[in-house]
């Protein structure tokens, strides 16, 4: 068997926290891990955050960010151990040998340079090329990456492209100087779902031109199994289970991993069609000072004790639409039902019983609770508030509502700061319930979360709804999210609704272009799917 | 509750001057203005740092003008303070118009120096303490306003803020409820750097014989008096400096460890 | 039109602008009174034939509006009246006086700008370190005294403990360039301390604030050696604020002016100033502090000026 190009054995890296207010503690950030990498093989770090992908990612090019050591085993790039090797040495391998692409395009490159004299900064330096040639092998990998006018696409400023081009320019610059083994950190994470899916494509296409190793790291499982050859699940800092492609997606062993593959399978049966209690009508808005409308004409119906899913990518209105619907942006046109009752447009002059019955979740749990106040007075000023409920009747309604968001006792008196973020979110939930609500706006509630905990807060929202009987205005972007909680579906595009009606209507073709663009972008935990969409892709366009 | 050697020093220093600002008519060995040895006499054991040009006793001055400095540099920040952060949470909330008129006001009162205006106004104006008072308590408000204004504004944006207006509670009690508290940190910070900057500007304008009148004693007023000494080599303007210079120094230290420990406050404002 | 220059223009015109503003502020200033300006000047002793006399000849009979209109038509006419006290041309006297006061400013200026850059740099590269607290602890000191305390600090040093210099500045004209340069020196020393603490302090800052940038990591990434990275990556984005630092304590600097020029009696415009305000002479007072405000607002104007142009987002647009 030929020898590995990276190999890593019982890597440990360590850091030093300072947590403010406290002594500075010490934190085992990566443990024991082994893995290794084939020439022109593609491994996949897969992990939930704090899993320590990045880390171990970096840590192959000799990093450690911020105060993080590389403390304990070996890394072998080309049989050399790069650990604690000497800067000198670390030096003329980055950029050259090892390559890195950063998970926000946009911060990692310089505004105040060309792209094409960043692209190919590392291949001069490292006398890898003349420039002339270095500007040839870029303006290349600009096209095999499908940017637009390759020729001149150097010349611009990053701040002139857009975020998708941009990681592909990262990318051009990472395979620029040919190195053995690129780094991608995340690379497809900050693109909305149409986008990521061509920079996807153009990543694999190119990794499979040049022949080059990589590492992929991402929390994706959908994701990863386009591209990588070999899965390594991290959970930790630990290692949980490694194996080919095929058999961590078709045959997981660990429980852990095989959780990771079936997250999103819930499968909600949709009720049927009732008499609404939120009917938004004809409903326009624009912000003020603004030419265009954000909002054009959305009429959708949401019956009680029901969920509604509003999906749509950045810029769709979705979350407009919510803020329409509180009365934070009144409506030029259209009218809002609630309740049987017209609700006045602006917040300012509705009825504290409309205010009360209408409640939202917000997608930052970290930003929507005041962190000077403990998780009682949070969940309790609703209570106070709407009910005058005070004292020990309160604390103990407090708790009832802990109990029923699965958190239990010790937790009255704790501080936001000290919460997980699923925990934090569970809190936002109760926060809501206490007001006793007809209808909860979850704000892409579960998008910031790990998926295992998305799907923990998933089943609770089914749960608490088959309980309360409340109804769920649900905006997200995340498909899968939209299977497994929705009645009613209404795709947003531009602010207007494109498509709308029950799950399985919607889900059903034929579709119109931009609903179809969408659904066959989501990826799906199966090999070959991307060379699927592409197939289907090239055919139509070939077609047309 | 844990503080670095600084911190703790400057507290203890400033805690010195404000407890001998509060006692001073029973620590001052003697009267503010009486000639009572002979000029510009080194330090002894009757006279503990000397006496100044016309024989008054040094330590004494120094005690009673640490009074007046510290009274009215204390007064003037606290109008400051109040004035500025009530201006600039109103402007915070409530936007639109208000904010722009508040906002264009201080911006054209901030484009002048302090110092050059005080001169200005100071042509025509009676030199007393209110005056003084209240000319620094509306110079350093707009410092403050734009402080607080931002302070208030990041925080306005936080859905947390956007919740409790969602419930319908009132601007009261999202102002003072949901805002302040976690505004604290950086405007009690701020508190003290007005304090400096008000012990600063009034020695400054009563050095230029501008601030505090005689027969009233001010450290910037005795530096003044006794800058000529110094050419032969008598210390004694040196001493109201240093006072100035310790006081300074303490309540900036004390400031800066206030500041440092924004983040540290169960869940402070951000991290 | 291309957005930078669109942006610069109007930044200028805002600056005319409050220029304007600020000469009603400084007019309506010495309006402020409750009472009659005349009595304040001239002191409850006054005769009402002097009281008299002097409203006459501030035209204090006429509104303030119409007084206003006449003094700023005065100002941009080069006639900035008469003083009070002895009857001496204005334009003149600051004339003869403006001279010394940029010469000690710019003096100032040329010693503390590069020492700024360099400790803020310094202190940025050893960030925490021990080079950056023992230059952030002496600045700290410095920071906290007002010009006045540092002045006397450093005249007792240099005059009695160490006699270099002489405690008095005195420039005349015909004195040659390196006499005149020993005559400052203290004044500009003191000048310098004042102003080196804040400048390098927020140079510290901007750099700092550039070398945490996510686009430093990646030149690290990428094998640059860390001159490589400071001069190719970072300094490009550094020099606006630096700049923009650079050229707001120098505006810092036009205050720290007036109360040296007193304490080490240098004759300029500062001291002029001062002295007749203490005589309560409203004409000069007037004009020499709408002199040191047009100079503060119009480098202020210039720090902004220098952010717009420097910033590629504005100068290559979409």
């Amino acid at each position: 068997m030929d020898k590995p190009l990276l190999d890593i054995r019982n890597l440990k890296i360590e850091a030093t926290a300072y947590p403010p207010g406290e002594p500075p503690r010490h934190v085992v950030l990566v443990e024991d891990v082994s893995v290794s990498v084939q020439k022109g093989r593609v491994l996949g770090l897969i992990g939930e955050s704090g899993a320590g992908k990045s880390t171990i990612g970096l840590a192959a090019m000799g990093y450690g960010r911020g105060g993080v050591r590389l403390t304990g085993g070996e890394i072998l790039l080309n049989g050399r151990d790069i650990r604690g090797a000497d800067v000198g040495v670390l030096r003329s391998l980055r950029g050259r040998e090892v390559t890195y692409v950063a998970q926000s395009a946009a911060a990692a490159f310089n505004p105040a340079k060309r792209l094409m004299e960043q692209v190919i900064e590392t291949t001069l330096l490292h006398g890898v090329m003349g420039r002339a040639e270095a500007e040839a092998r870029a303006v290349e990998l600009f096209r095999k990456l499908g940017l637009p006018n390759p020729e001149t696409f150097g010349a611009r400023f990053p701040h002139q492209v857009s975020g998708g081009q941009l990681q592909r320019a990262m990318t051009a610059m990472a395979l620029c100087p040919k190195p053995e083994l690129v780094v991608f950190d995340e690379p497809t994470t900050a693109l909305d779902v149409t986008t990521q899916i061509d920079v996807l494509a153009a990543i694999k296409e190119a990794i499979h031109d040049t022949g080059v190793a990589a590492l992929y790291i991402t929390h994706d499982l959908a994701v990863v199994a386009q591209v990588a050859d070999d899965i390594l699940v991290l959970r930790g800092g630990k290692r949980v289970e490694y194996g080919t492609t095929d058999q961590i997606i078709n045959s997981p062993q660990e429980a852990y991993t095989r959780a990771l593959v079936s997250v999103r399978s819930i499968n909600h049966v949709e009720k049927p069609l009732a008499p609404s209690i939120l009917s938004v009508a004809g409903v326009t808005a624009r912000y003020k000072g603004t030419t265009f409308d954000v909002l054009k004409n959305v009429t959708v119906d949401l019956a009680p004790g029901q969920t509604l899913a509003v999906v749509g990518e950045s810029g769709s209105g979705k979350s407009t639409l919510a803020r329409v619907i509180t009365g934070l942006l009144p409506a030029t046109q259209g009218r809002i039902t609630f309740n049987g009752r017209v609700l006045s447009p602006d917040l300012a002059s509705r009825s504290k019983d409309d205010l009360r019955e209408l409640q939202m979740i917000y997608q930052m749990a970290d930003t929507a609770m005041n962190p000077r106040q403990t998780v009682g007075t949070i969940i309790g000023r609703p209570l106070e508030f709407y009910f005058g409920l005070k004292g020990e009747a309160r604390r103990q309604r407090v708790q009832d509502l802990l109990d029923q968001i699965e958190m239990g006792k010790g937790y009255i008196d704790r501080y936001p700061a000290e919460l997980s973020g699923g925990q934090k979110q569970r809190v936002c939930i109760a926060r809501a319930l206490a007001a006793k609500p007809r209808l909860i706006i979850c704000d892409e509630v579960t998008s910031a979360l790990d998926p295992l905990v998305a799907d923990g807060i998933l089943k609770l929202l089914l749960n608490l709804q088959a309980q309360e009987g409340v109804a769920y205005l649900f905006i997200t972007h995340d498909l899968a999210t939209v299977r497994a909680i929705a009645d009613r579906i209404a795709v947003m595009f531009r602010g207007a609704v494109v498509r709308y009606g029950s799950k399985t209507e919607v889900l059903t073709p034929p579709f119109d272009d931009y609903t179809d663009l969408l659904l066959s972008s989501v990826p799906e935990m199966r090999l070959g799917w991307l060379e699927g969409v592409l197939q289907t892709r090239k055919m139509e366009s070939a077609g047309n | 509750m844990k503080m670095p050697l600084s911190a703790l020093l400057g507290l203890i220093f400033t805690g010195a001057f404000f407890l001998a600002a509060i006692f001073a008519d029973v620590l001052a060995p003697y009267p503010l203005d009486a000639a009572v040895g002979k000029v510009w006499e080194a330090p002894s054991a009757t006279y503990w740092l000397g006496t100044d040009t016309i024989g008054r006793d040094i330590l004494s001055r120094l005690i009673y003008g640490g009074q007046i400095t510290i009274f009215v540099a204390t007064a003037s920040s606290l109008l400051a303070f109040s004035l500025g952060s009530i201006l600039g949470f109103t402007a915070a909330t409530q936007g639109g118009l208000v904010d722009q008129v508040l906002s264009r006001l201080v911006d054209l009162m901030m484009a002048i120096p302090s110092l050059i205006i005080a001169l200005v106004v100071l042509v025509v104006l009676p030199r007393s303490l209110i005056t003084l008072i209240l000319l620094m308590g509306l110079l350093d408000a707009t410092r403050v306003f734009r402080l607080s204004r931002a302070v208030a504004m990041d925080i306005a944006v936080m859905d947390y803020v956007e919740a409790a207006r969602l419930r319908g509670e009132r601007q009261s009690w999202i102002i003072f409820r949901e805002i302040l508290p976690n505004a604290l940190s950086p405007l009690v910070a701020e508190l003290g750097l007005r304090f400096i900057f008000a012990v600063l500007f009034i020695s400054t304008l009563s050095f230029l014989g501008l601030g505090i009148q005689p027969p009233l004693a001010d450290w910037g007023g005795m530096v003044q008096e006794n800058k000529d000494g110094l050419i032969y080599g008598k210390s004694a303007a040196l001493m109201p400096a240093l006072a100035i210079a310790v006081l300074a120094i303490s309540v900036n230290l004390v400031a800066d460890w206030v500041l440092s420990r924004t983040t540290s406050l169960k869940g402070g404002r951000g991290g | 039109m291309p957005p930078v220059l669109v942006l610069v223009t109007q930044r200028i015109a805002l600056g005319l602008l409050l220029l304007l503003a600020v000469s009603v502020v400084i007019f309506a200033g010495t309006e402020a009174l409750p009472g009659d300006v005349a009595q304040a000047i001239l002191g409850q002793s006054a005769t009402p034939e002097a009281l008299a006399n002097l409203r006459e000849s501030l035209g204090l009979n006429q509104s303030p509006v119409t007084r206003y209109f006449q003094w700023i038509g005065g100002v941009l006419t080069g006639d900035l009246g008469v003083a009070l006290t002895n009857g001496q041309d204005i334009g003149q006297a600051i004339a003869q006086r403006m001279g010394n006061t940029i010469f000690l400013a710019a003096c100032a200026a040329a010693i503390s700008v590069p020492l700024a850059i360099l400790l803020g740099l310094v202190a940025a590269r050893y960030a925490g370190r021990w080079p950056d607290k023992v230059i952030s602890g002496i600045t700290l000191s410095t920071i906290s005294l007002p010009e006045f305390v540092a002045g006397y600090f450093v005249i007792y040093l240099l005059t009695q403990v160490f006699p270099i210099f002489q405690p008095v500045a005195m420039i005349f004209p015909g004195m040659t360039f390196w006499a005149k340069l020993h005559a400052v020196a203290l004044p500009v020393i003191v000048l310098v301390l004042v102003v080196l603490a804040h400048m390098m302090r927020m140079t510290r800052a901007a750099i700092l604030n550039v070398m945490q940038s996510a686009y430093i990591e990646t030149a690290e990434l990428k094998g640059l050696g860390p001159m490589a990275v400071i001069w190719r990556h970072a300094l490009p984005n550094a020099i606006a604020p630096i700049v923009s630092v650079v050229v707001i304590n120098l505006a810092y600097l036009v205050v720290g002016v007036v109360v040296v020029e007193v304490v080490f009696s240098y004759n300029a415009l500062g001291k002029y100033l001062v002295d007749h305000v203490a005589k309560r002479d409203l004409p000069v007072v007037q004009a020499v502090g709408m002199i040191f405000a047009a100079v503060y607002i119009g480098l202020n104007i210039l720090a902004d000026v220098v952010s717009i142009v420097a910033n590629p987002r504005l100068r290559h647009p979409k």
